[in-house]
């Protein structure tokens, strides 16, 4: 018996219980290494005896899930066999070990084409199985007549393996469709209950696949399809047939199926198939799943066809059963059914809203999303308030997994049907403080916005929000707009400001209102937005609450060693103005201007996915350089509120300059984003061009070699500096008249966060001298240099008629206490650019800003409109006898010079 | 169409994967283990359905086994239970009684009792006494070839002797 083929059962036995032996994935691997190992060396060696036995070895390896393409030559051989066995087997293995994308499967069209023109039925069934399951596009072209005839053979299970066969056929190259409808619609007349299905399926497949084929079959088979129902529906017991008291309900399914595809917007089929349709749907079972199967069905095609009024009300009423079902199957798929009823027959829906609702609280989660989906399309103007409130108590009590997709939907609902403003922030609250963590950002960006235009509801936003946010401060997003508020509408919050009349007064103090937003920074679960929003609303608020001056001053000081760069920096930053500039503090942190709800909406849309992308552009300039978005857009808005400081109040330019910066101002306003703010300065040897080489120069020290990559202040100090060129070529005109501020310009409440760095710069230079209001002044004079000791701002002027001519008047001012003696300017220019100084008006420049010196000189650009102004600068000078030099670039002129 | 039939164990073993869609050795692997994950997790009065990616899987549990259909997203849910009824109650028939050890150490037969009910993802007998006397009637092809060359190998040790 050793030499029988067949006897190898035993041996796949022994493999299969080595492998369930073993106690560890190691040892798993080992075995089916092992047998790997020998299927390999039979394969090689031909041992045509155990090809049968090897290949049932490699199917369990292969589902095991270890690879087995080595495997993949042997099934074509077992299948070229003559037996069988052999073929079976083969045939399997083909099916499992391959997919229609492998290449090997082509070489086995020929065998496949001999076997289906086999004479034994079942060789001839094992092929069109296998052709059915796997087949490839070029393979169904290639066998298609073959099993085109197929379909005529007398034998059943011939018939229906071949219909079937063709099912994917049609799939695969849907031109084969008209070849395939009259036999498709001529099988239908047969008795076979298999070759019945199969046909069904055939021509559903066909009505996919092609208008022509749905339009013969609606013709010449639609008698046949009521026929075939009618006598599967009104049949006695067949016991052969019979699934719990139905005779084939699968027969009925398909043919219900068929029918919806005929029926759907053709009147007179539908009209056809009404008697049946309402037979089955009154007649049939509803306790056993099957029947149900039937109804569900049936209850499709009524929805799917032109029916007649009666029979949608029988179906609606069927559904309405299925709703009030107890078991969840079938509760399931009568929500699934109401979705598609929804657009059919919206009252009927309606109706059942009560019971719909109640199935989003369900412990199935299957069901709730369903049900979810369902109630936020049953929302209109009408139902939205009940329906919200609903759904936000159910927030309490739902699944951590479901809030999520809950807040998304209460949140799209409330902005969808907000006519009322204070009904939507309630809601809003609300969410944010039962579910704040799982809501997502843009849902809170927008509500900021909206608390920003509703200058009515500010006050009762931020007092309820200061509420909440005791309750539940452990909610993220609930913190984040809180924090934001109190930072903005701080003293609305202390003096209960614009009260609503059915609001009740609360008492919060100053210090609680600070401590409420240090409760946020120092929470070990807030992130760096977060804190950076904190330390913002700080900011803000030590101008709101002067006599909490000192203790915010001592709070933001305490991230003055946070590992963050961002909140390191907005520390140290925000210390500074605290500390150092009082005078114009109060204006420089005045609230925020009202942001544009429009622009908002539209930039929402347009990028519906996060709202980060919107600053990439900026952030991928030529030169490489990653700019801060405070920097890379200042756009107009915080340049006017500069020019405004000295009056309370400029909603008029705010809104203006909101429009004309579409770009991601909510993100920028937060301050979001800005972490890469400390490698702005860090240049990029990459480019060749003539801006990195002066950014290369200005990122080095400008004094005593201190390191670029810069959070001390004189590297910081540059990035205006080098920046600017890179915003003058990406912000048109506007940007220009007054480019020579907006490099320090950032500055202003609303840019405070990340404009920072340049605020400090500005106010430095500032304060000893210059009033506020000298920056009033529009004439074109830039800030070409500026350290912590020394300044230089440039008055430009042009020539009318010689646009390549430019003079230009500096001033140097000093900023430390002391006299700087035999002070020397001189400057460096591209080639294509010529330059003539004239002389200084001194070489003494006195301490801290009491007067200046100033020199004159003029430059050509020979490539004027083609390459940007550049220059770099030095000053040397002595400092009580002690010589000092500092150098920069200056490539912020201003584009057109 | 059914994309795809998955039998699991509750340890979350596989017992028989028939795949009538496309899917590549990797995506197969991801799939199994993203199906596992989610059903064997559901608790025992839930819905037979789970949606995932886009379409619905049907699974229905009979004693430590999960089996598991993944339909399109308009097919009749309902009908494919019946689907997995109905190759339930062959496999049962056909083994006497199954079990899980009957689909490990003869998962061929399985597969040849699947291939007898589906092809191309759709179904292709709603008799049970049809495929029961199908698969029969293939069996006995290859008992006779069996023992066809059963006896040629004597007939061969006979004459060599």
């Amino acid at each position: 018996m050793a030499l029988n083929p067949f006897s190898s059962g035993t041996r796949l036995r022994d493999m299969i219980r080595a492998i369930r032996a073993c106690k560890t994935a190691a040892e798993e691997r080992a075995v089916v290494r092992r047998e790997c190992a020998a299927i390999r060396a039979a394969i090689s060696g031909d041992g045509q005896d155990l090809r049968h036995r090897n290949m049932a070895k490699l199917m369990f390896i292969h589902m095991l899930g270890y690879p087995t393409h080595f495997g993949q030559m042997e099934c074509l051989k077992l299948i070229a066999a003559v037996g069988y066995p052999e073929k079976r087997i083969g045939y399997l293995g083909l099916m499992l070990l391959l997919d229609e994308r492998q290449e090997v499967l082509m070489l086995v069209t020929n065998s496949l084409k001999q076997d289906l023109n086999h004479s034994n039925q079942f060789i001839v069934g094992l092929a069109l199985c296998a052709l059915g399951n796997i087949c490839s596009a070029e393979m169904a072209r290639d066998l298609a007549p073959e099993v085109e005839r197929l379909m005529r053979s007398r034998d059943a299970n011939t018939k229906k393996k071949a219909a079937l066969c063709s099912v994917r056929i049609v799939r695969k190259v849907p031109d084969l469709a008209e070849n395939f409808m009259g036999l498709a619609a001529s099988l239908l007349k047969e008795k076979h209950h298999g070759v019945l299905i199969s046909a069904v399926q055939l021509c559903t497949e066909l009505c996919k696949a092609s208008k022509d084929a749905l339009e013969y079959l609606r013709k010449n088979c639609i008698e046949g399809l009521v026929r075939i129902l009618r006598d599967v529906s009104n049949s006695s017991y067949a016991p052969e047939y019979d699934v719990a008291g139905i005779s084939d309900p699968f027969l009925h399914i398909r043919v219900l199926k068929l029918m919806r595809m005929l029926g759907q917007g053709d009147a007179d089929c539908s009209d056809y198939m009404n008697d049946i349709l309402a037979q089955v749907a009154t007649k049939t079972e509803s306790n056993k799943n099957a029947g149900n199967a039937i109804l569900y069905e049936c209850v499709e095609t009524i929805m799917g066809i032109e029916a007649t009024s009666g029979l949608r009300v029988l179906a609606i009423n069927i559904l309405g059963r299925f709703l009030s079902n107890r078991d969840n199957n079938i509760r399931y798929v009568a929500l699934n059914i109401l979705m598609r009823a929804i657009t059919v027959d919206t009252q009927a829906v309606q109706r059942h809203r009560v019971t719909i609702l109640e199935c989003v609280k369900d412990a199935d989660a299957s069901i709730r999303k369903r049900a979810l989906e369902l109630v936020y399309l049953l929302v209109n103007d009408t139902n939205v308030k009940p329906l919200t409130k609903e759904l936000v108590d159910y927030l309490q009590v739902a699944d951590p997994d479901f809030k999520e997709d809950l807040t998304a939907k209460i949140c799209s609902i409330a902005e969808k049907f907000s006519q009322e403003k204070l009904w939507y922030l309630d809601q809003m609250f609300k969410v944010l403080s039962l579910a704040g963590n799982h809501v997502k950002d843009d849902v809170w960006h927008a509500l900021i916005v909206v608390i920003s235009n509703a200058s009515e509801l500010q006050g009762y936003s931020v007092r309820s929000l200061y509420t909440a946010l005791q309750a539940y401060s452990e909610q993220g997003s609930l913190l984040r707009v809180a924090v934001w508020c109190i930072g903005e509408y701080g003293e609305m919050l202390v003096n209960n400001v614009g009260m609503l009349e059915a609001e009740g007064p609360i008492t919060v103090t100053e210090s609680d209102a600070v401590d409420a937003v240090e409760l946020g920074l120092n929470r070990y679960a807030a992130d760096v937005t977060t804190r950076s929003m904190c330390l913002v609303a700080l900011l803000k608020l030590s101008s709101r609450f002067p006599s909490m001056s000192e203790r915010i001053k001592q709070i933001v000081a305490q991230n003055k060693e946070n590992m963050v760069l961002e909140l390191q920096q907005r520390s140290i930053e925000f210390g500074s103005i605290i500390q150092r500039h009082q005078s114009i503090r109060s204006s420089l942190l005045e609230r925020m201007p009202v942001l544009d709800e429009a622009t908002y909406l539209v930039k929402r849309a347009s990028a519906t996915q996060a709202t980060i992308p919107a600053y990439k552009p900026a952030a991928v300039t030529p030169g490489g350089l990653k700019l801060p978005n405070g920097v890379a857009k200042p756009a107009a808005a915080p340049l006017v509120d500069l020019l405004d400081l000295s009056s309370d109040d400029a909603p008029v330019t705010t809104t203006a300059s909101a429009t004309a910066a579409p770009s991601d101002f909510l993100q920028d306003l937060l301050g979001i984003g800005g972490t890469n703010l400390s490698t702005a300065g860090a240049p990029s040897s990459a480019s060749t061009d003539i801006l990195m080489d002066l950014l290369s120069m200005g990122s080095s020290p400008s004094q005593n070699g201190l390191p670029a990559p810069g959070l001390s202040f004189p590297a910081q100090e540059k990035k205006p500096v080098s920046a600017t060129p890179q915003v003058g070529s990406l912000v048109p005109e506007p940007m220009d008249l007054l480019g020579s501020l907006s490099s320090s310009a950032s500055i202003s409440g609303t840019k405070s966060t990340i404009a920072a760095p340049q605020a400090v710069d500005l106010l430095d230079s500032l304060s000893p001298s210059t009033s506020v209001s000298g920056l009033e002044d529009t004439r074109p004079s830039i800030t070409a240099f500026q350290s912590a000791t020394l300044k230089i701002t440039f008055d430009i002027r042009k020539q009318p008629g010689k646009p390549q001519e430019t003079t230009i008047h500096a001033t140097f001012t000093n900023l430390t206490s002391s006299n700087y003696t035999d002070f020397i300017f001189q400057a460096a220019v591209p080639k294509f650019i010529q330059l003539r100084l004239d002389p200084a008006s001194g070489n003494i420049v006195p301490a801290n800003g009491k007067g200046s010196v100033t020199q004159g000189f003029s430059v050509t650009n020979n490539q004027h409109g083609q390459k940007p102004l550049a220059m770099r600068i030095r000053m040397s000078y002595k400092v009580n006898g002690e010589d000092r030099l500092e150098q920069g670039q200056v490539s912020n002129f201003p584009p057109g010079v | 169409m059914i994309n795809f039939v998955l039998l699991i164990s509750r340890q979350g073993k596989v017992r028989l994967t028939k795949w009538y869609s496309p899917y590549t050795q990797k995506e197969r692997t991801k799939v199994i283990r993203e199906l596992s994950g989610l059903i064997l997790t559901r608790g025992p009065k839930l819905c037979n359905f789970v949606e995932w990616r886009g379409y619905k899987v049907v699974y229905r549990r009979y004693a430590s086994l999960y089996f598991c259909m993944c339909i399109d997203a308009d097919d009749n849910e309902l009908e494919v239970l019946e689907i997995i009824h109905h190759f339930v109650e062959i496999l049962d028939r056909y083994f006497g009684s199954v079990c899980e050890l009957d689909l490990i150490f003869n998962f061929h037969k399985a597969y040849y009792v699947l291939d007898e009910i589906l092809i191309s993802g759709e179904l292709q007998e709603s008799s049970k006494k049809n495929v029961a006397r199908l698969i029969a009637a293939q069996d006995s092809l290859v008992e006779a070839a069996k023992e066809e060359a059963g006896s040629i190998s004597n007939i061969i040790a006979q004459a060599t002797k």
